[in-house]
């Protein structure tokens, strides 16, 4: 099972700055491993952000971003305590989702 | 379930008949599919087949649309990249790198009341032009920085 | 314990010696500071970079996993972390932990760095063979040993705590005083010691600034943000580590793992430090 992810929801005034670190390998399918040989592309490819309930963020994701990515985003009429639901797919079908409250 | 899932996603228009079925509870936000991979636009190795991928075209440069990268990236594995856009109605957010093997990056889809405001860590694999493209009404804008990078992001 | 170690290093010489028979000029001289201006921009801009870093730092992920396993029963023994290892501070006590070592523990008749001492627990406590850990110690873009995982795991307990090596211990002050003489040995083919790059003020090699161990300020330089999230490959690191890439760097064969002669430099250097508040788990290039 992949790693859990790190979120971080803190609603400052009326805006709700969310920041989410996800544990994942990225790899861009062309580095080649200490024995010569090409590690497989392996990657997240769809992320969504769902707040109270609501689906806010649709991402799609390729190679280019960084091995264990990090993304920050901004919710505006959330309150303390709604559920941040964050999930995600790479290209291997392999899924995550994890849950904070706004703070 | 599944069938209900999908005869709603072939015939609806909208949000509507979705947001109608999520409210009765026959369909949980996060079994609504997230938009499907857009391989032509990630596929394409240079900016102008990326951009066309995305639909985007040329797209008009926009002093609304603000870029936010480092001038010189101490890592080219992870640089940090922030696009906030200004320009009203902004639905989406792409970002791109002129020089990667594949210049898309990622691309952002707000709803909801999220700000057409996004962020992520990018690789890069040398010096570049950084560029971000965001739809705002059906009409695409656009916003650039080069980014010095003193170390490979691809494995130097 | 001292002579071993100095004895070692002249059998390193010796070797070294053969190598040097035709001296060369070293190939990573270390460069002398460029033009101030230029520098002074770069490394503001890169000190924005790293605070953006920090900042979700994927450390986190890594001390995540830490938790798991020093709470797991595991090993032969199958008993945890948390009920039978002592860091110094009382069984299973990390809070503080990682600033207050390296220190004597008299259960091993050793000064031990965290590293070392966590090893020590998973063997003695867990059943552990030290050689299976020995033979993967550090982490690679794919795999991440258990040790990392708890050395940063500890490391977070000292997060914001200021470093206090206990150098009034004599056993300590011993190891300190074997570790300042190590940093300042030379050896290997290009006649290196820690000191040639770590023991003057001002020297860089390439955008890195190579800091002065042997001042608190340079020392602090030298231990803040191990273990660190290397950028580079996206692997987790420790000081450990750190150390043997140094000896890597110099030409001198890679030192034991969790060795004597590595936890003596890491108390000169870490004691060097006493005072200077431990941030954490860190990024680094």
């Amino acid at each position: 099972m992949a790693d859990p992810m790190k979120i971080r929801a803190q609603l400052k005034g009326d805006v709700t700055e969310i920041r989410v670190l996800m544990g994942h390998p990225m790899e861009t399918g062309q580095r080649k491993d200490a024995a010569g040989a090409t590690v497989p592309a392996h990657f997240i490819q769809s992320m969504t952000v769902d707040v109270g309930g609501k689906r806010v963020v649709d991402g799609q994701i390729a190679t280019a971003v960084s091995r264990n990515p990090v993304f920050g985003f901004k919710v505006k009429g959330a309150k303390v305590g709604d559920k941040v639901v964050v999930s995600w797919v790479d290209n291997k079908g392999d899924k995550r989702t994890d849950e904070a409250a706004v703070a | 379930m599944n069938t209900t899932r999908r005869t709603v996603l072939k015939g609806a228009t909208a949000s509507g008949v979705l947001a109608g079925l999520i409210a009765a509870g026959a369909l949980r936000p996060t079994q609504v599919m997230a938009a499907e991979w857009n391989k032509a636009a990630f596929e394409a190795k240079d900016m102008a087949g990326a951009l066309k991928g995305l639909g985007a075209g040329s797209p008009a440069d926009s002093k609304d649309l603000i870029l936010k990268a480092p001038d010189i990236a101490e890592n080219g594995a992870v640089v940090p990249v922030d696009v906030v856009s200004n320009i009203p109605k902004t639905t989406s957010i792409a970002i791109l790198v002129e020089k990667n093997p594949l210049p898309l990056c990622a691309s952002f889809e707000f709803a909801n009341g999220a700000l057409a405001e996004a962020s992520a860590r990018l690789k890069m694999g040398q010096t570049s032009l950084v560029k971000a493209v965001a739809k705002a009404d059906g009409k695409f804008y656009t916003a650039q920085k080069e980014v010095k990078v003193t170390v490979g992001g691809c494995g130097g | 314990m001292k002579q071993n170690i100095i004895g070692a290093l002249c059998a390193l010489a010796v070797m070294g010696g053969a190598f040097a028979q035709a001296p060369k000029k070293p190939a990573a001289k270390p460069a002398a500071a460029p033009a101030a201006e230029a520098k002074d921009a770069a490394t503001l801009e890169f000190e924005k970079f790293r605070a953006e870093m920090e900042d979700s730092n994927p450390a986190e992920l890594f001390e995540a996993k830490g938790q798991e396993l020093w709470k797991s029963k595991r090993g032969p023994k199958n008993v945890s972390l948390a009920e039978t290892c002592d860091l110094g501070q009382g069984v299973g006590k990390i809070d503080g932990a990682y600033v207050k070592m390296p220190r004597y523990f008299a259960d091993a008749d050793a000064v031990m760095d965290a590293e070392r001492r966590i090893v020590w627990c998973m063997v003695e406590k867990q059943g552990f063979k030290f050689d299976d850990i020995a033979k993967q110690p550090f982490a690679n873009e794919t795999f991440t040993p258990d040790i990392t995982n708890l050395v940063t795991y500890v490391a977070g307990h000292s997060r914001n705590m200021k470093i206090a090596v206990p150098l009034n211990d004599p056993k300590v002050r011993e190891a300190y005083e074997t570790g300042k003489e190590i940093a300042a040995y030379r050896a290997g083919p290009y006649d290196f010691s820690c000191n040639t790059c770590h023991g003057v003020e001002g020297k860089r090699i390439r955008m890195q600034n190579l800091p002065n161990l042997s001042t608190p300020k340079g020392a602090m330089s030298g231990v803040q943000g191990w273990p660190g999230y290397r950028m580079t490959g996206g692997v987790m690191l420790t000081h450990q580590w750190r150390m043997g890439d140094c000896f890597r760097q110099q030409r001198f064969p890679q030192p034991k793992y969790a060795s004597d002669a590595i936890a003596y430099l890491l108390t000169y250097m870490i004691g060097n430090a006493n005072g200077q508040v431990y941030k954490g788990p860190g990024i680094k290039r």
